[in-house]
């Protein structure tokens, strides 16, 4: 289990336990966190899983496939720099400790 | 080998239950829920020795047959023909029927042409058309659903949002049937479909292409990707017909099986009137519990083996999403219809690579009718028995008499 913090947009800290091979999203989803809508369910079609990554966190996270990038542009919330698709991101034991910010809305 | 139903023969794996029953009788697609049970309860898989079949019903198992293309290709059907061994009745989806590298560069594009943000666009349009039309059915009392509603209402606004110069209706409809029922054996569903080709192929063949095009709408967004270089001209053409083929008959079901399940369990309709943020996830349990597509293939391409199981290379395995949305293991209560639930993960839209690329125009759409529904109706009756309709893949109502109500 790798440790994943989520921080709601009123700063409340939710700190998950994310299986090694599963996505983010699942992690979020299985937690109960409604913060993720996560519609399609990991196709990278409904952009209800976004999430903006801590800045120092970044590095730790494979470069972004171009679905992704043209998938963020259809995001509730204002796409920032730091912005990724919480399906998309791999959980392994590199990310032990990774926070993310939750946005306003997902739709 | 034998051939059977355009694939292989299989031997039955060892421990796999052989079970003899024919998933595409009518009176299953009617009314599969205990045919969903009981497949669930025999094992992760069962043998159909009838078409030489593996089925899976059990959440986790279909989900990694469905999901995972490697080992599961979409590119020899996702019916029970294998493309291997016989040429398909139309040329071949390049979407929907294809694997990695080549499905990336026309998801991409798809996905693009009807991305969350491209069918947000469309909403007010959306609302206007489902107002009226509400309107109209709450003016006239009672009323056949399927027709008037479920089928009205996406054959007016879907064709106006793919930018096509002509409507034909039936032509949409029809050609969906068609498409899905080609997914099953030999039988008389499969035969009628069939033989509505002369009168709804050419038709829709005739759309997809350039001239007949506006230039705004999902099918714009499509040439533009040619005129980019990214895909050719006939591959446009044949995302052009993915959506044609795919993206009427099937809202038609989510918007039917909507009004099916609100008029079903009048407590859940109070309860979503009371609580319109509701709405989104009550159309994701809309989804779960009726499964509108209730059956896809894959077709194993080498030797593997799922959950102890040995599967064969060339093994078709009906996967069935409607028993796996059912999953007791998987979803507390399944048989219950609750709009508070959240059925992230069901499989009604598939998962993965292939996972629907028009679910967010289908989403558009029946947020647009139960919105309007919300704001004008307060109660939804029938009016006569609600009858469904057998097809091969789809699993939709046929008939839906109901009266809308206000206090
Ligand atoms: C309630 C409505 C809908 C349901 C239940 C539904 C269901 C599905 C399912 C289960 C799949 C996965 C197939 C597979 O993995 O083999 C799929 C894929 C697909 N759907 Fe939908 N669909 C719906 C609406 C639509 C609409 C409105 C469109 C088009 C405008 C559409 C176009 C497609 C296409 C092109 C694919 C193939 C995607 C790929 O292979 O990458 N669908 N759909
Ligand atoms: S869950 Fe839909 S895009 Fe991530």
């Amino acid at each position: 289990m790798v440790k994943i913090t989520l921080v709601e947009p009123g700063g409340k800290q939710i700190i998950v336990d994310a299986k090694e091979g599963g996505s983010l999203m699942q992690a979020a989803v299985a937690a109960g966190v409604t913060g993720i809508v996560a519609e399609c369910g990991g196709s990278m079609m409904c952009a209800t899983c976004h999430v903006y990554v801590n800045e120092d966190d970044l590095e730790k996270l494979p470069k972004k496939s171009e679905g992704e990038d043209e998938m963020l542009d259809s995001t509730a919330s204002i796409r920032k720099e730091n912005s990724r698709l919480s399906c998309q991101i791999k959980i392994g034991p590199e990310l032990e400790g990774l926070k993310v910010y939750l946005p306003e809305s997902q739709y | 080998m034998k051939i059977i139903e355009g694939h292989h023969e299989i031997d039955v794996p060892d421990g796999v239950p052989v079970w003899d029953v024919d998933p595409y009788d009518v009176n299953i697609l009617q009314d599969p829920s205990d045919y969903y049970a009981e497949l669930r309860s025999k094992g992760p898989f069962v043998f159909i020795p009838k078409y030489s079949i593996l089925a899976c019903g059990r959440h986790k198992e279909t989900k990694e047959v469905f999901s995972d293309w490697e080992r599961f290709v979409s590119s020899r059907g996702v019916g029970l023909q294998d493309f291997e061994l016989e040429e398909p009745w139309r040329p071949r989806s390049i979407i929907l029927e294809v694997d990695p590298p080549d499905h990336a560069i026309t998801r991409r594009v798809l996905a693009r042409a009807l991305s969350p943000k491209a069918t947000a666009d469309l909403k007010e349009d959306f609302q206007i058309e489902a107002d009226k039309l509400i309107d109209e059915l709450l003016e006239k009392g009672s009323f056949e659903a399927v027709v008037e509603l479920a089928e009205e209402f996406p054959t007016t606004v879907f064709p106006k949002a793919v930018g096509l110069k002509e409507n034909n209706s039936r032509a949409l409809v029809d050609y969906g049937a068609m498409v899905f029922n080609a997914l099953g054996p030999d039988n008389e569903l499969r035969r009628n479909a069939m033989a509505m080709g002369p009168t709804t192929v050419p038709w829709i063949v005739e759309q997809c292409s350039r001239k007949n095009l506006k230039d705004k709408g999902f099918g714009a967004t499509i040439f533009a990707a040619a005129d980019a270089g990214e895909i050719n001209e006939e591959q446009a053409e044949k995302l052009v017909r993915s959506l044609l083929s795919a993206g009427v008959d099937t809202t038609v079901t989510g918007i039917g099986s909507a009004l099916w399940c609100l008029a079903s369990f009048p407590e859940q309709f109070k309860r979503l009137k009371e609580d319109p943020s509701l709405m989104r996830p009550a159309f994701e349990e809309v989804l779960r519990f009726t499964s509108p597509v209730h059956s896809f293939c894959r077709t194993a391409n080498g030797d593997t083996e799922v959950s102890g199981v040995k599967i064969a290379e060339g093994s078709k395995i009906l996967c069935v999403l409607g028993a796996a949305n059912a999953d007791e293991t998987q979803w507390s209560d399944p048989n219950k219809f609750d709009i508070g639930r959240r059925p992230t993960g069901h499989l009604a839209m598939g998962t993965g690579i292939h996972g629907c690329v028009g679910q967010n125009l289908a989403r558009a759409e029946v947020a647009a009718v139960l919105t309007s529904i919300l704001n004008k109706v307060d109660k939804i009756e029938f009016t006569g028995e609600a009858v469904w309709r057998p097809n091969n893949a789809i699993h939709a109502l046929d008939k839906l008499p109901l009266i809308f109500k206000t206090a």
